[in-house]
């Protein structure tokens, strides 16, 4: 490996990812564990029990003020106003042409008072897209993301975890969210992930990070690197932004039509987004699993016989489904679920089928979508 | 199976290891420990022939695919058909149950040309000193 031209970031808990013998990767810039037993291990000890995952990386916004909530409808594609304090909502900042500048959650902390959580590549990018399109509203923007370590407890075990400490917490309903007292500090607990698991994002100061991580490994929580995170989300059919939407591909594209409320009043990019809503699109993100051996990657070719009908753009071994499977845009974009398709990996055409996302849907979990 | 002190080893970290005129082929601890948990394993046919230092097969984990590499010249005689169900015996069992393939070499003079153990892991040290991976 040739020396470094600039310093990765590290997070508060980077001494704690050393001591536990984590293999640690170049992040978008960030230095982090992408494994610490190992991935599947991990996986399992997300699906079956807890574990935690350091996601400090990610980006932190604050946006306060009277026109805070016009501010937000208007560079949101899904209702804010649906969001009463102690809510959190997923959605998606949409550009003019519909496509995706990031994918969000924001909770309400009290009225007229938000707290955004971004991802940590776009997060200089989402800066200058709100800050740009703030001024006419009586809002404003900070971004916290420098003060703040975020910590993902999930699994089923989680709430019984969180409840060891955090009753109020562990009692939120999914995407509630709670501002608590974490070893003396004021932080932000959602009952929100990405895993596909009932889990919890805790958003704490870093000088209390390490004392909480040690807390949750304490209370058994297994710690799990971005290996396990990116299967676990695959699986779950989660987005990971650059990688299956972008600024190119619209939220309906995407499959994420359910973010989208053209009701709520005008918002940037809804004429195309109404339309792919009413009319349809040519191409949409599907599930695509391998029904041979092999491991597809990002980027292997999807095949309706003979003819190219997509790329992957997230592709993995699935721990859970014991299977090779992946997301692509395929034109057309309603190919009904059952029908066979190939995947090319290493040369080979490996037969495979479209099928419903999420690949994976925890036992008992209700349609989490609002 | 093969103990390690028993195996000649090529620079991309197969072991091979002679029986009854024929050699067995695996990956060497060192590597199932970088690539982490093998998921999937495509093996080199029987009847393939290969010449030395010819990608022909690959092993994967979740992460990355991994090619393997002949050590010698010969034709594949056998595939270890119990990888197909259970992978992980790379990781569990690099020298034994995990081993990937069977040759017959073409000649011995190049399994004497491999590395011996001492020798494969001073080149581990090498290469990790050169930051090789």
């Amino acid at each position: 490996m040739s020396a470094a031209v600039f310093q990765l970031k590290r997070t508060a808990l980077y001494s704690r990812h050393q001591a536990l013998g984590a293999r640690l990767v170049d992040f978008h810039g960030w230095e982090l564990p992408l494994q610490y037993a190992g991935i599947l291990k991990e996986h399992e000890a997300v699906r079956a029990r807890a574990g935690i995952f350091d996601v400090s990386h990610m980006g932190q916004f604050e946006i306060s003020g009277p026109g805070a909530l016009g501010f937000l409808q208007k560079t949101n594609t899904n209702d804010m106003a649906k969001l009463a304090p102690g809510q959190a909502l997923y959605s998606h900042l949409p550009n003019e042409k519909g496509g995706v500048v990031d994918d969000v959650i924001i909770s309400c902390l009290a009225p007229g008072r938000y707290f955004m959580v971004v991802n940590a590549a776009t997060r200089e990018k989402d800066l200058a897209w709100l800050s740009a399109r703030i001024p006419e509203f009586d809002a404003r923007l900070t971004d916290k993301s420098d003060f703040y370590s975020m910590i993902a407890l999930q699994g089923p075990d989680a709430a019984k975890i969180a409840a060891a400490d955090y009753p109020q917490a562990a009692s939120l309903p999914r995407f509630g969210a709670i501002e608590a007292e974490i070893f003396g500090a004021l932080g932000l607990v959602t009952r929100t992930g990405y895993t596909g698991e009932d889990g919890f994002e805790f958003i704490v100061p870093h000088a209390v990070a390490e004392k909480l991580w040690d807390r949750f490994l304490g209370l058994g929580a297994a710690p799990c690197g971005l290996g396990a995170r990116d299967t676990l989300r695959l699986e779950a059919g989660l987005l990971l932004y650059g990688q299956d939407i972008d600024d190119e591909h619209t939220s309906v594209e995407a499959g994420y039509g359910w973010v989208v409320k053209p009701s709520k009043g005008d918002f940037l990019g809804r004429a195309v987004l109404e339309r792919h809503m009413k009319e349809g699109v040519s191409r949409r993100l599907r599930g695509v699993k391998l029904l041979g051996g092999g491991v597809p990657r990002p980027g292997c070719e999807v095949f309706l016989e003979d003819r190219a009908i997509g790329v992957f753009t997230s592709a993995t071994y699935s721990p859970s489904l014991r299977a090779g499977l992946g997301t692509a845009y395929l034109v057309p974009a309603d190919l009904s679920a059952g029908t066979r398709v190939s995947v090319a990996v290493h040369g080979r055409r490996i037969p495979a089928e479209i099928v419903p996302t999420p690949f994976y849907r925890r036992q008992g979990a209700k349609n989490a979508k609002a | 199976m093969p103990k390690p002190e028993s195996c000649r080893f090529a620079q991309t970290h197969e072991w091979i290891s002679p029986e009854n005129g024929t050699a067995v082929v695996g990956l060497s601890d060192h590597a199932q420990k970088e690539i982490t948990d093998v998921v999937f394993v495509d093996p080199p046919k029987p009847g393939r022939k290969l010449k030395r230092g010819e990608s022909c097969g690959v092993v994967e984990s979740v992460k990355a695919a991994f090619d393997i590499y002949a050590p010698v010249s010969g034709e594949v005689v056998a595939a270890n058909e119990a990888l197909t169900a259970d992978p992980g015996l790379i990781n569990k069992d690099p020298h034994g149950e995990g081993w990937i393939f069977k040759i017959k070499p073409d000649s011995a003079a190049e399994m004497d040309a491999l590395m011996d153990y001492p020798h494969y892991l001073e080149h581990l040290k090498s290469t990790a000193a050169h930051g090789d991976h």
